[in-house]
C-alpha cells in the first residue's frame, strides 16, 4: 500500500475498491471501511463482478464483467477529462506520458465502456463524478485486480486513475493493494522473488550483484530466476529437478492442478516443510516438520509496510523445528560438502546465527529499507513502516509525498485487452475465484481449526438465480464445474451475488478446489501471474 | 479550552470534552460501566455520576460536557451512596457466580462491587434464568444472566464493526440482548468478529471456544501478530499449561485496536490439531537399505502408513531410480515409504543430494518455493540459502496465487 490503513480509514472522502472483497478477506479493514462510510460518511464505491458483501453498503456498485477492468477504468478516467475534472497542477508537477494517457482514454466514452464492462454508462459518469467531487480518495484493491492476464496493465490502470485525480503521496488516498496473506509483503521484501534481492535491489543490476557477492563472499548468478508458474512448467520440463517447498501447497493454490500433479511427479527431488501432511506431501521426498507462528519469534511486514512482531508462545510439537533452524543446519551442510565455498573474510559469508536479532543484523545492513529496522526500537514500541533507512527515522506511513520513488509518476497508457480464457458453446459460463471470510487459502490452516471448519464446513460453488432456474438447481443441490481441464462438484449456494454466466468457486478444499480448472496457459507477460479470476466452464446439476 | 476544578484540582479541557474525559487526562478516576473510549457515550448506567456545583442533582460524567468555572466532586457523598445503590441494583439480578466464571479477575463489574464494597444479596424475588450458551454458532457462548444491559456489544457491533447485529428487546425488567429479531448469531448476519465479546465488561459474552480452558489469573498472555491476512493485526495469545487456549484483542495494538476477525480470533486451534508433523519423514528410497532395516528393527525409525504418489509414475517410467539402489527383502515396504527417521539422517540425506545435484546440474536445476508465512528473518534466509549456497535466483512464493 502506498497508504496507511488508518488514513485512510480516517482520512478518505471516497473509498474505491476494485477486486477485492475487502470484507471478508481484509475482514478489519473491511470494517473500517464500513465504518468510514457510516460514521464519517466517506463515499463508497465497489466495482466487482460479484455482488459481494462490502457492494451491499457502497454509495454506487459497478458491476463489471471479470477481466474488463481496464475498460471500466478508462471509461471513467474519460469522464474525468472529458469533465476537465482532472488534477492539471499535480499532472504537471509530478507526472509524465499524460498526453499518450489522454489520446487512449479519449477512445473509452461512457459508452465504449459499457459495451465491453457491461456496467450503464450512466454509472460510469456517476462514478467519475464522485470521484473528482471527494478529494482525497483512496483506491484500494487485491487479487480481482492481479490475477488477470492483463494483471500489470490493470495495475496501471488504477494508477493513472489516481494521479489523474491527484490522490497519490496525500493522506486519504493512494493505490493500495490489499496483501492477502500475513507476511506475503515480508517474503518480497527479502527477496523472495527471482529478480530481486532483499528491498528489492535488482539481481541483474551490476552494483546490487557486487555488494552482495562481498558480503556473502560467493559469485552470484545475475540472471533473473524462474517464477512459481515457470518452476512447475521447469520440473515438467526436467529442467528444474530438485524443487524446495516451505509453508505452501502447490497442489491447491496454483493453477491447474492436474498439471502440477504431473509436474511434481516428474521431479527428481521435492523437500517440504510443512506444518500438516498437506495435499502436496504426497509428492515430496523429504518432508521437515516445521514450527507455526505461536512457536517462534520473529518479525513479519504487513500490508501498509508496517514491520511487527511475532513471539513464542508455546513450544513445538514433538520434533518440530523452527524454518531458522532447518534452513541453517542445512546450510552449513552444504557449505561442508562444499556446494559452495564462500570468502571466509566476507562479512555475512557464514550461517552463524544464534537467533532472528542476528539475521535482523544482516537484514539491517544489506537492505536500505530496512537499515533502521532493529530488534532494539521494535521491542522498544516502535511500529514502523518502511522504508526506514536509518535509525533514527521514523518510517514513511504514506509513500510518494512530494516526489514519487523514481522522481516523475508515470501515466501507462494502457488498452482493454480480452482475457485469455474465452466461454464457447461447450464451456459457455465464466467461473471467477476466491476466497471465503471462514477459510483461508488453501485451507491447510482454517480446515483444521475447530470453529471455522464448524461455521463452514464445505466447499460452496456460487450460483445465479437464473442460472439456478435454467438448470433446475436448488439451492444445496450438488453441481458440476467443468473446465477444458478438469472438473469439480460442490453444493451449489444459489445467490444474487453472482450474475448470469457467472460461477464462483474457491480452493479452501482440496477436492472440490477451483484450481482443478484453472488454467496455468494465461500467465500475464509481466509479473506471470495466473489467470484465475477467468476460466471458461460447464455448469452442470449432478 | 475551559478551567474547571475537579476535586478541588484545577483542570483543563477541550472545548466539549466531558467531565470524564477532563478528569482522565487529570488522572482522576471516575468509575464507569456502559462507556467505553472507543464508543458513543449513552449515560446508561449510572456508574459514574458525579456532584456538579450549583447543578441540580448528580450528573453523569460521561455524558456531561465541561464549562467554564465548572466545579465538579466526584466522591461526594451522595455520588458514592448512588454507585452502591446502582451496583446493588445490578447484583439483585446477577448470580453469585464469580467463583467459576470466566472472567473472574477481569471483569469491570466485580471490581466495582469489590471497589464499593457491595453485599450480593439474598433475595426470593425474580432473578433472570435465561439458559446458558443458547445460540448454536461455535464462537460466542452467551450467558444473559450476567448480562448488565449497559450496551457496550450493541455499539461495538453498530459503531466498530458496523453490522448491526445485536439489539435489546423488550422494556424493563424483560429487557434481553437479541441477535437480529431474537435468530441466531449467524442468520442475523453476525461476522464472528468477537468485538462484543471483546468489549463486554463482564461475562455476559465470552468466548465459546475458550470454555473451561483457564481463567484471566492462570495463563499467561504472549503479544503477537495474526498468521492468516496481511492487514496485520496484534493480539495476546493465552496461554495455559503450554497450550494456546484463548486470543484477545488489545486496544493499543497498531493496527486493529480492539477489533479482530473471525480468523484472528478464532482460528487459532490449528496449531494444536493432532496432525501436526512432529518428525522428518524421508521416503526410504532416499535410505541406505541395510540402515533402513536396523534402525526400523531398534523401533528408532518407523514406517508411516503413507505412501507418496511416486511408485504408480515409476511404473509409468516418468521418473528416474537409477541411482537408488532399493528395494529391500521386507514385503511390507516399498520405496515410495515415509520413514519417520531423526533429523540427522533426514538434513543429510536433503544436503548429499542438493550439493549432489548441484555438482552433477547447476544450481539452476533448484528452484525454493518460499512462504508468505514464514517470517522476514526466515524468508531472508530462504532466499540467502538459494542464492549464496545453490547459486541460483530461482525463488518464489505464492504473492502470485
Ligand atoms: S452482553 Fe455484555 S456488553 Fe452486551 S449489554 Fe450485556 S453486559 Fe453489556
Ligand atoms: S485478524 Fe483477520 S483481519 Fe486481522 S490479520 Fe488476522 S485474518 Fe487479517
Ligand atoms: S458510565 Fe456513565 S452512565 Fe454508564
Amino acid at each position: 500500500m502506498t497508504n496507511s490503513i488508518r488514513d485512510i480509514a480516517e482520512e478518505s472522502r471516497c473509498i474505491f475498491i476494485i477486486g477485492s472483497n475487502t470484507t471478508e478477506q481484509h475482514p478489519v479493514i473491511g470494517s473500517k471501511i464500513r465504518r468510514a462510510k457510516r460514521q464519517r460518511g466517506a463515499k463508497l464505491i465497489v466495482a466487482d463482478p460479484r455482488r459481494i458483501d462490502i457492494a451491499e453498503y457502497a454509495d454506487l456498485y459497478l458491476r463489471h464483467r471479470p477481466g474488463t477492468d481496464i475498460a471500466l477504468l478508462n471509461g471513467i478516467m474519460h469522464v474525468i477529462l472529458r469533465d476537465g475534472q482532472q488534477d492539471a497542477d499535480f499532472i504537471a508537477a509530478r507526472t509524465e506520458g499524460f498526453d499518450e494517457l489522454a489520446a487512449t482514454v479519449a477512445k473509452y466514452t461512457p459508452e465504449v465502456a459499457s459495451a465491453i464492462t457491461g456496467v450503464p454508462a450512466a454509472k460510469i459518469e456517476a462514478a467519475a463524478r464522485m470521484m473528482a467531487e471527494h478529494r482525497p480518495g483512496a483506491l484500494l484493491y487485491a487479487m480481482g485486480i492481479t490475477q488477470h492476464k492483463m494483471g500489470v496493465a490493470n495495475v496501471m490502470s488504477c494508477a493513472n486513475l489516481q494521479m489523474l485525480l491527484g490522490n497519490m503521496g496525500v493522506a486519504g488516498g493512494g493505490v493500495n493493494p490489499l496483501r492477502g496473506q500475513n507476511n506475503v509483503q515480508g517474503a518480497c521484501d527479502m527477496g523472495g522473488l527471482p529478480n530481486v534481492y532483499s528491498g528489492y535491489q535488482p539481481v541483474t543490476q551490476a552494483e546490487a550483484q557486487a555488494k552482495f557477492e562481498a558480503a556473502w563472499g560467493v559469485p552470484l548468478d545475475n540472471r533473473v530466476g524462474l517464477t512459481v508458474t515457470e518452476m512447475l512448467k521447469g520440473a515438467e520440463e526436467g529442467t528444474v529437478r530438485c524443487l524446495y517447498i516451505v509453508g505452501e501447497n502447490p497442489m491447491t493454490s496454483d493453477p491447474d492442478l492436474r498439471h502440477v500433479q504431473y509436474s511434481l511427479d516428474k521431479t527428481e527431488f521435492i523437500v517440504l516443510q510443512e506444518l500438516f501432511y498437506s495435499e502436496t506431501a504426497p509428492y515430496a521426498d523429504v518432508i521437515f516438520p516445521a514450527a507455526s507462528f505461536a512457536e517462534k519469534e520473529g518479525t513479519v511486514t504487513n500490508t501498509e509496510r508496517r514491520i511487527q512482531r511475532v513471539r513464542k508462545a508455546v513450544e513445538a510439537p514433538g520434533e518440530a523445528q523452527l524454518d531458522t533452524w532447518i534452513i541453517t543446519q542445512l546450510a552449513r551442510r552444504l557449505l561442508a560438502l562444499g556446494a559452495a565455498e564462500p570468502d571466509t573474510a566476507a562479512p555475512f559469508g557464514g550461517w552463524n546465527y544464534n537467533s532472528p536479532q542476528d539475521i535482523m543484523a544482516e537484514i539491517n545492513a544489506l537492505t536500505p529499507s530496512y537499515a533502521g529496522v532493529t530488534y532494539r526500537r521494535i521491542e522498544a514500541g516502535a511500529s514502523l513502516q518502511w522504508p526506514v533507512p536509518n535509525e533514527s527515522h521514523p518510517g514513511t506511513p504514506i509513500l510518494h509525498v512530494g516526489k514519487f520513488t523514481r522522481g516523475l509518476g508515470r501515466f501507462a497508457a494502457v488498452d482493454h485487452t480480452p482475457p485469455g480464457e474465452r466461454p464457447d458453446a461447450d464451456y459457455p459460463t465464466v467461473m471467477t475465484t476466491g476466497r471465503v471470510l471462514y477459510h483461508w487459502h488453501g485451507g491447510e490452516m482454517t480446515r483444521r481449526a475447530s470453529g471455522l471448519l464448524a461455521a463452514y464446513p464445505e466447499a460452496l460453488i456460487e450460483v445465479s438465480i437464473e442460472d439456478a432456474q435454467r438448470l433446475a438447481i436448488e439451492d444445496g443441490d450438488m453441481v458440476r464445474l467443468v473446465s477444458r481441464r478438469g472438473a469439480v462438484e460442490a453444493k451449489a449456494w444459489v445467490t444474487e451475488r453472482v450474475s448470469r454466466d457467472l460461477v464462483f468457486a474457491t480452493f479452501h478444499f482440496p477436492d472440490q478446489a477451483a484450481n482443478w480448472l484453472t488454467s496455468a496457459e494465461h500467465l500475464d507477460p509481466v509479473a506471470k501471474i495466473p489467470e484465475f479470476k477467468v476460466t471458461a466452464v460447464r455448469l452442470e446439476k449432478v | 479550552m475551559p478551567t474547571l476544578t475537579i476535586n478541588g484540582q484545577p483542570v483543563t479541557a477541550p472545548e466539549g470534552a466531558t467531565i470524564l474525559e477532563a478528569a482522565r487526562a487529570a488522572h482522576i478516576h471516575i468509575p464507569t460501566l456502559c462507556h467505553h473510549p472507543d464508543l458513543s457515550n449513552v449515560g446508561a448506567c449510572r456508574m459514574c455520576v458525579v456532584s456538579v456545583e450549583k447543578a441540580r442533582g448528580l450528573q453523569t460524567a460521561c455524558t456531561t460536557p465541561v464549562f467554564e468555572g465548572m466545579t465538579v466532586h466526584t466522591d461526594s457523598a451522595e455520588a458514592i451512596a448512588t454507585r452502591r445503590f446502582v451496583l446493588e441494583m445490578l447484583l439483585t439480578d446477577h448470580p453469585n457466580e464469580c467463583m467459576t466464571c470466566e472472567v473472574n479477575g477481569d471483569c469491570e463489574l466485580q471490581d466495582l462491587v469489590y471497589d464499593y464494597g457491595v453485599e450480593w444479596p439474598q433475595h426470593d424475588g425474580a432473578r433472570h434464568s435465561y439458559a446458558f450458551d443458547p445460540d448454536p454458532n461455535p464462537f460466542i457462548a452467551i450467558d444473559r444472566n450476567k448480562c448488565i444491559l449497559c450496551g457496550r456489544c450493541i455499539r461495538a457491533c453498530t459503531e466498530m464493526q458496523n453490522r448491526d447485529v445485536w439489539s435489546f428487546a423488550s422494556r424493563g425488567f424483560a429487557t434481553k440482548l437479541v441477535a437480529g429479531a431474537d435468530q441466531p448469531l449467524l442468520d442475523a448476519g453476525c461476522e464472528s468478529c468477537g468485538q462484543c465479546v471483546a468489549y463486554c465488561p463482564t461475562g455476559a459474552l465470552f468466548d465459546k471456544m475458550s470454555l473451561n480452558k483457564g481463567r484471566p489469573s492462570q495463563v499467561k498472555k504472549v503479544r503477537t501478530t495474526c498468521s492468516f491476512c496481511g492487514v496485520g493485526c496484534n493480539f495476546d495469545l493465552h496461554v495455559r499449561n503450554g497450550k494456546a487456549i484463548r486470543v484477545t484483542s488489545a486496544r493499543n495494538a497498531p493496527v486493529n485496536g480492539l477489533a479482530l476477525c473471525v480468523k484472528g480470533r478464532y482460528g487459532y486451534d490449528y496449531i494444536h490439531n493432532p496432525e501436526r508433523l512432529t518428525r522428518p519423514l524421508v521416503r526410504a528410497k532416499w535410505l541406505d537399505p541395510a540402515r533402513l532395516a536396523q534402525q526400523v528393527a531398534d523401533g528408532t525409525w518407523q514406517v508411516r502408513e503413507k505412501a507418496g504418489r511416486r511408485s504408480q509414475q515409476t511404473e509409468n517410467g516418468q521418473r528416474s531410480t537409477s541411482d537408488n539402489a532399493w528395494p529391500t527383502d521386507n514385503p511390507a515396504l516399498t520405496i515410495d515409504h515415509f520413514i519417520a527417521v531423526d533429523w540427522d539422517t533426514a538434513l543429510d540425506v536433503t544436503a548429499t543430494k542438493l550439493a549432489q545435484e548441484k555438482k552433477r546440474h547447476g544450481g539452476r536445476s533448484f528452484a525454493f518455493l518460499a512462504s508468505a508465512k514464514c517470517s522476514n528473518e526466515e524468508n531472508f534466509l530462504f532466499a540467502k540459502l538459494t542464492r549464496q549456497l545453490m547459486t541460483t535466483n530461482s525463488i518464489d512464493h505464492c504473492a502470485r496465487l
